[in-house]
């Protein structure tokens, strides 16, 4: 009885579409999918901040640093913005920096991988050696570096985090082509004298779009975190934006710390919420997206 | 073996040169030591003597080798701020960092080590779930808000912990009174290493468990207690050998953000005071201290690794 069933849901897997096996390894990973509800709840809070905000985030709508009640649901700040509102438009900053600096270091990782990848020898060399230079200086250092020479803001932290993230994912691009260069079906386009644009980007590219996803996903973790620490130390998003890193800012001083947890704790565990749903998701996708796991 | 060795030095002798041209090409363009002359007071042909006296009229490379040559001499630049030499500032301030980094890396192997393969062999059950929930969760907190949280805890509700510094103001400085200040920066930097690290480590040792000369372990019937601790554990060094390699610039990046939140007085605390006070020397200083460490250690690690593993084909 037991047999039969395994052969039949064989047949079943061998009628099914990749996306749809995908999505059924992927749905096997339950706090994934806990991960997923949670991170759509967040996102949408996030585009809705205009509608769903109580108040002005830059408004000074209540007293000074008062304490959560049924008016304010987070309390107020130092100088009396609402805390909720402050929070999801800080939301909104976050995730702008994050998607936006992942998109940034994933366009230029793809790109100097697949070529170091496909056209090897001089090209190779330089790359990989200019990626073995960058990733030998600490992130954090490079980053703050970068931040202390262009003036810190929204924009200039989402080029910075996006400039200085790539040497993972070229190297990553770089394994892959190596390896689908060898294959048969792209030397069957090169024998065809198809053009190398055609080959990089419509053959070789969709073959390793799997994995890129899937470091991405950390990626976007990573430079949340990044925005977050570097607007802690007063070195990333400029107030009056609100963005999670800088609404921690303020915990730095004693009276903050120790007297008004609603200032701090919120912005902070969203933070952990956010980036721990993200590297879920992440790592769902890369049992689903493994082509050796059934 | 010696070939490998030779090699790989020789491939690290370019990216060593390179660190030193990204160095200083961003110290240049983070603005010329002139600017800080210029003033009402300071006359055109003052700057143009100093500029002389710098050799800042000379072409970009010819400073580069003079800058490189000085480098090779130990002398990596004064201080804008206090004029006081780069290498002496780090010099003073490197000894609490490596306190710090060595004790961090020791309790974060101590961590993840045990978890990792506590975690492999229990797999798929709710232990082995516990553990990789918590990994994540180690490296999804921000280690600036897990410092805040500890600070919170145990030193204003608890009162059981100083806050921050390395040793008590006035009091004798023992090794006791710094373990105690030293307690929640190590924490911080041991755990958000540990995540990352429980969950490689699990799963290299997943791979080793399903190998053919465990199972022949298995077969022997010498118990599952030595099979794993004779056996897989031996085979476990590898991946503990990367990992070690992958902590160190992630410990360098680390400390510069727990230095700052725990007013820890080493190099961190050194650089981003510098970083807000634009003190460009000082802090490129520091990084190409910290690329050359990480370069060695990647150097360190890749050699240590063929050693460890034969199985590594040496072409």
């Amino acid at each position: 009885m037991r047999e039969k069933k395994k052969a039949g849901s064989a047949a079943l897997r061998v009628s099914e579409s990749y996306l749809e096996t995908v999505s059924r390894r992927f749905r096997r990973h339950r706090l994934a999918m806990v991960s997923l509800v949670v991170l759509a709840v967040l996102v949408g809070a996030a585009l809705l901040a205009p509608v769903i905000a109580p108040y002005d985030p830059d408004a000074i709508v209540g007293t000074f640093g008062g304490a959560p009640c049924r008016e304010f649901w987070l309390g107020t700040d130092q100088i009396g913005r609402d805390v909720l509102s402050r929070l999801l438009y800080a939301m909104r900053i976050s995730l702008l920096v994050g998607v936006l600096a992942t998109l940034i270091s994933t366009a230029i990782g793809v790109v100097l991988g697949l070529v170091a990848g496909y056209f090897g020898g001089i090209a190779d060399m330089v790359i990989m050696r200019f990626t073995d230079m960058v990733m030998s200086f600490p992130y954090i250092l490079l980053v703050l570096v970068a931040a202390s020479i262009f003036r810190p803001g929204l924009w200039n932290i989402i080029l910075i985090l996006g400039f200085v993230d790539w040497p993972g994912i070229a190297r990553l691009v770089r394994g892959n082509v190596l390896s689908l260069r060898e294959t048969n079906f792209v030397k069957g386009n090169l024998i065809a004298g198809m053009p190398v644009r055609h080959i990089l980007f419509s053959e070789i590219l969709p073959n390793t779009v799997a994995p890129i996803l899937v470091y991405a996903t950390s990626v976007l973790a990573l430079s949340m975190l990044d925005e977050a620490a570097l607007s802690f130390l007063g070195l990333g998003v400029q107030p009056p934006t609100s963005s999670l890193g800088n609404m921690l800012n303020g915990a730095q001083s004693l009276t903050v710390l120790t007297k008004q947890p609603w200032l701090w704790l919120p912005p902070g565990l969203l933070i952990v919420v956010l980036v721990m749903a993200i590297n879920f998701v992440g790592d769902a996708l890369r049992d689903a997206l493994d082509p050796n796991s059934r | 073996m010696y070939k490998y060795i030779v090699k790989r030095i020789l491939i690290a002798i370019p990216v060593l040169i390179g660190i030193t041209i990204i160095d200083y090409a961003i110290m240049c363009m983070a603005g010329s030591p002139l600017e800080m002359l210029q003033g009402p007071r300071v006359s055109e042909a003052a700057i143009e003597a100093k500029k002389i006296a710098l050799g800042l009229d000379q072409p970009f490379y010819v400073q580069y080798f003079v800058w490189l040559g000085q480098l090779l001499h130990g002398n990596m630049g004064y201080s804008i701020k206090s004029y006081q030499p780069v290498s002496e500032m780090i010099a003073s301030h490197l000894g609490p960092t490596l306190l710090l980094m060595g004790v961090s890396l020791v309790v974060s192997l101590l961590m993840a080590v045990p978890a990792g393969i506590y975690s492999a062999i229990h797999q798929y059950k709710k232990r082995d779930y516990a553990v990789v929930t918590l990994s994540f969760l180690g490296s999804s907190v921000p280690s600036f808000f897990l410092s805040l949280l500890l600070i919170y805890v145990f030193t204003v509700k608890l009162g059981w912990l100083p806050s921050g510094g390395m040793t008590t103001l006035g009091a004798k400085s023992g090794v006791a009174d710094v373990a105690q200040h030293m307690v929640m920066p190590v924490l911080v930097l041991a755990f958000s290493m540990a995540g990352s690290n429980i969950r490689y480590i699990r799963s290299a040792v997943l791979e080793i468990l399903q190998q053919d000369y465990l199972r022949t372990a298995r077969a022997k019937g010498i118990g599952r207690f030595r099979v794993i601790n004779k056996h897989a554990l031996r085979n476990a060094l590898v991946p503990i050998v990367t990992v070690i390699g992958m902590e160190i610039p992630v410990l360098f990046g680390g400390a510069v953000i727990i230095e700052q939140v725990f007013s820890w007085p080493g190099l961190g605390l050194m650089t981003m005071s510098a970083i807000t006070s634009r003190d460009y020397p000082v802090i490129m200083g520091v990084c190409l201290l910290s690329a050359v460490v990480v370069l060695v250690a990647n150097l360190v690690t890749d050699i240590l690794y063929a050693l460890v593993d034969p199985t590594i084909q040496l072409n």
